[in-house]
């Protein structure tokens, strides 16, 4: 019966009054019953309010503003690779691990890359410049092994075209 | 029947509904395919793929579970190329499995372990490896190995589907998914124990049950959930005269699959400390374990000479409404052939002053089942969520339908789905609320109302809310007004009951009654109550009820499986009636300190699992189970104690062999009852005073019967709610007091220091402040004018 003991206490004022002017933008192009289909563009717009990364409190904020269950909003922010639940590094490379590019040699290109950063997958280097993160198929099979950095993909990876990406990452 | 579809499975040629799925025809012709994601109850999810079927001019198998049929359909559920797709997908589901089924609970019950061994290799070629998800917990009740999870999400579909709160999800993507709940808070759905059920693997398992047994080792016997009036169905399963756990007998018209934790776990509560071996009697201070023939004198000799000395009114029995038909039956005869009527099962009841025309007996004015097909209800002061959570589940799915479901209630409770329309109100307001609601109807019917209400609807305020209750009643082909638990224990019952019935006749709607215990019914129909005897029968001078008897303090009182400063409506004035009894016999499956103080002779009567009966569920269904194990040491069932009592006294009529014997002679009796819910309208004649601070004496889901109170998976979980109080801002400003602070509360010369919290969902000018639980049983009455102060 007290279930609502913790539901006392609204955590809406955690959105930031641009970011939920932002969010109303994207519910109302959705019916009202459905606007939970606006919590992709919700938990964008709050990542980039916070910084570059969700934190639970957020999350638990969406969750409220969009009239979620808490669970639903977080299987979303955990699914989509662009989301990120720690801070993450200047450069984040998003290297897709999956089955095509595995079959092109993926294995080989983390590798490299670990070795370059000195980091692990999931890991963020400490300077705070990159985190290397390993990433479901974004789509791009047909140029396998691929990676993600910011809005550009870098496709047909070798060693030698990583190490000239990174040269290029200042 | 032109609309039905042609089809053909492995060429048995069969005609089946349009819309059904090959995996459903299938199952009603009796062909198996594996699956595991596919339920029944729940929604299409077509993740596993472990149902492929080979279908006639389909390119490739297609999954059963989510193929509807079409005409002409030729399905092979064994070709080779169906077999073919089957094991692949089943060694795809093994390759992260760590087939440890040696060390797995689910083992030998598992559906993956069975449908490994008609599909899986023998074999691994995966050379990878596996992935490994770590514990997570999810409360006292649920035990998880998520590495065995094979993610069907049949437990994620029953929390949004069936619990109606998504509490478990599968966050994450691909080989990184793991069902988990947020932040790893424990799962606190009322019904959270189905997910053990549906999980086809050892993932979710029960914690209190985990390594103590293997499913072949246990024999399984059918019982009665005996904790609310639904009447569960359960398979009590047994080894070595030991209840290792419970689990849901399936039965479509009453509790379908599932079953609520609280009867699948409450019989955890059965092998205590405090368990009661052997008969005991009080000589001076001291008390001596005896054997039963010296018990059962000591205790007929004391009744006898306080009847002697005091006269048969003063003898008076209590019992809980959790006792079976016989025994209900038996000890009013008893109590009766010693020549009083005092015998009530109400114990938590507070207004009598209509019970003359209350109905034969409880009865939920309809069939559980048809609850589901409801277009409208009203519910009076009802949480059925916790109360009766299958009961709830049906009005939950009627309400999925697009059922107005509304609520007249004292505390906005946390209910899993939507409410039309809540009123929220003051107990001694509901009257208010009713009778608005009535004078809607009246004028929207054009139906006069009884004069026996006149007053009251004419006293009353209607506003828009009402407008909309009755609208929603009257324009709904089939509608009901339900009266809820707690509306049965508000001091103003009387009123609420005959503003209900000109509720329900006005909108032409059914009334139905939701009462505490699991045999409300059977103990009314076997008389278990003061004005009337078995089947309903009036007898000429009634006796006193529940209330009365311990208000007046009866002389003799025999307690059966009672409690009283968590049972009774009012404990203190209970304990003051219990020590000043000259003799009082309590019969009762466990013994406490309090207990001792009281009694002179206490009887080890058997609980559940350990004795047979009969429960009347509150659709009017004899539901007769036997025992699943023998009882406890010297343990006997209450019928075999209440007929040798009988024989003690020379009481004709107390010959009985069998349980059986006992229904057969009350099924005789009761021939030819129609549980009849309506009952003439009478003008209230009892209005209680309006206290500045009303006590709401809620009582906790996990705190309703002794048993209950005793399980200790359920007494961890988050709906055991511990004593403290709860009032709105508004309340605890006019009395100065903070959220999180401690308060005296103080009520029938009783005083307790007890947290207190703001609650927004509890009425103006109440506290709420549990009943049935640690920390106020000594208090008064569960609605009452309480004093709360700053400490
Ligand atoms: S925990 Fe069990 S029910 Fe839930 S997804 Fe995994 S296998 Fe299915
Ligand atoms: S598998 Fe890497 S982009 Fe598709
Ligand atoms: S049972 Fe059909 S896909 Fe799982």
């Amino acid at each position: 019966m007290f279930a609502q003991r913790n539901k006392n206490q609204t955590k809406l004022d955690r959105i930031t009054a641009a970011a939920r002017a932002e969010i109303d933008r994207w519910i109302a192009k959705y019916p009202p019953e459905r606007k939970s289909s606006a919590v992709m563009a919700a938990l964008r717009i709050v990542q980039d309010q916070n910084g570059g990364h969700l934190s639970h409190e957020l999350i638990e904020a969406v969750a409220e503003y969009l009239d979620m269950e808490t669970i639903a909003v977080y299987e979303v922010a955990t699914f989509y690779s662009m989301y990120e639940l720690a801070p993450v590094g200047k450069y984040k490379i998003c290297v897709c691990t999956n089955i095509s590019c595995m079959l092109c040699g993926s294995d080989q290109i983390v590798q490299h890359l670990e070795a370059k950063l000195g980091i692990k997958l999931g890991q963020t280097r400490r300077d705070g410049k990159f985190t290397l993160k390993e990433v479901e198929c974004l789509g791009a099979c047909v140029n396998a092994p691929m990676l993600q950095i910011g809005n550009d993909y870098y496709e047909k990876l070798t060693p030698a075209s990583i190490d000239k990406i990174l040269a290029g990452l200042k | 029947m032109t609309d039905l579809l042609n089809i053909e499975i492995n060429g048995v040629r069969l005609q089946v509904k349009p819309g059904t799925m090959v995996i459903e025809a299938a199952d009603d012709a009796g062909f198996v395919i594996p699956r595991f994601c596919y339920h029944k109850k729940l929604s299409i999810a077509a993740n596993c793929r472990m149902c492929l079927v080979d279908v006639e001019k389909a390119a490739k198998p297609v999954p059963a579970c989510a193929t509807p049929v079409t005409e002409g359909m030729k399905v092979y559920t064994k070709s080779v190329k169906a077999i073919e797709a089957q094991k692949s997908v089943m060694e795809f589901l093994l390759i992260n499995h760590p087939l440890d089924c040696p060390i797995c609970d689910q083992g030998g019950e598992c559906e993956l372990q069975d449908i490994a061994m008609g599909f899986g290799k023998d074999a691994s070629r995966f050379r990878e490896t596996k992935r490994v998800v770590r514990e997570k917990y999810l409360g006292p009740l649920i035990s998880t190995d998520m590495t065995r999870c094979i993610h069907c999400t049949r437990c994620v579909r029953f929390g949004r589907e069936i619990a109606g709160v998504m509490e478990l999800g599968a966050p994450g993507r691909g080989e990184h998914m793991a069902i988990e709940t947020y932040m790893e808070s424990a799962v606190g759905s009322e019904l959270s124990g189905n997910v053990i059920d549906l999980c086809p693997v050892g993932a979710l398992t029960s914690k209190p049950y985990r390594y103590t047994g293997r499913p072949w080792e246990n024999t399984a016997a059918t019982a009665i959930s005996p904790h609310d009036c639904v009447g569960s169905n359960l398979k009590v399963e047994v080894r070595r005269n030991q209840v290792m756990r419970v689990l849901p007998h399936e039965n479509e018209a009453i509790n379908e699959v599932w079953l609520a934790d609280r009867d699948r776990y409450s019989y955890t509560g059965l092998h205590t400390a405090d368990r009661l071996q052997q008969p005991m009697i009080k000589q001076g201070e001291t008390w001596r374990e005896v054997d039963w023939e010296t018990a059962l004198t000591y205790a007929s000799e004391g009744m006898r000479r306080v009847i002697a000395s005091h006269g048969a009114a003063q003898l008076g029995a209590l019992s809980n409404p959790n006792a079976t038909l016989e025994e209900f039956y038996l000890l009013q005869k008893l109590v009766r052939g010693l020549g009083s009527h005092n015998i009530d099962h109400r114990l938590r009841q507070l207004d009598f002053s209509d019970q003359a025309h209350a109905p034969v007996y409880p009865h939920l004015g309809q069939s559980i089942a048809a609850l589901e097909e409801l277009q409208a209800g009203l519910l009076i002061g009802a949480y059925p969520r916790k109360d009766q959570p299958l009961i709830n589940h049906r009005l939950r799915k009627a309400a999925k339908r697009g059922a107005k479901i509304s609520a007249v209630n004292t505390i906005d409770y946390d209910v899993n789905f939507t409410l039309t329309n809540t009123v929220v109100t003051h107990p001694f307001d509901m009257p208010l609320h009713l009778a608005a609601i009535a004078k809607v109807l009246a004028e929207q019917t054009g139906k006069t109302p009884p004069a026996a209400v006149q007053t009251l609807l004419a006293a009353a305020k209607v506003e828009e809310l009402h407008r909309q209750i009755a609208t929603q009643l009257t324009q709904a082909e089939r509608s009901t007004v339900l009266i809820g638990t707690q509306a049965l224990a508000q001091p103003n019952l009387a009123v609420l009951r005959n503003l209900a019935n000109v509720i329900a006749d006005l909108s032409n709607s059914s009334l139905g009654y939701l009462p505490e215990g699991a045999n409300a019914a059977g103990a009314w129909l076997a008389g278990a109550v003061p004005h009337r005897t078995t089947a309903g029968r009036t007898v000429p001078a009634a006796g006193k009820s529940a209330l009365q008897m311990l208000d007046t303090s009866c002389k003799a009182l025999v307690l059966w499986n009672v409690e009283p400063e968590y049972d009774c409506a009012d404990p203190a004035t209970a304990m003051t009636a219990l020590q000043a009894a000259e003799f009082v016999v309590a019969l009762t499956p466990f013994v406490t300190d309090t207990m001792r103080g009281y009694a002179d002779v206490i009887l080890p009567i058997s609980p559940f699992a350990e004795t047979s009966g009969t429960f009347v569920n509150v659709e009017g269904r004899w539901q007769s189970f036997t025992a699943s194990v023998k009882s406890l040491a010297e343990s006997r069932p209450g019928w075999k104690v209440l007929r040798v009592l009988g024989n003690f006294f020379k009481l004709d009529g107390f010959e009985y062999l069998s349980s059986e014997e006992v229904r057969s002679e009350i099924d005789t009796l009761t021939v030819g009852i129609i549980p009849q819910t309506r009952s003439e309208v009478q003008a209230p004649s009892n209005t209680p005073q309006r206290p500045s601070l009303l006590r709401i004496g809620h009582v906790p889901i996990y705190a309703v019967d002794n048993l209950v109170r005793r399980a200790q998976p359920l007494q961890q979980s988050n709906d055991a709610l511990q004593a403290m109080v709860a009032m709105n801002a508004h309340t605890a400003d006019k009395l100065g007091v903070r959220h999180a602070t401690q308060v005296r509360v103080s009520q029938a010369g009783q005083s307790v220091t007890l947290p207190l919290y703001i609650e927004a969902s509890v009425a103006d000018d109440c506290a709420v402040i549990p009943a049935g639980v640690v920390g106020s049983e000594r208090l008064g009455t569960g609605y009452g004018s309480i004093d709360v102060k700053a400490v």
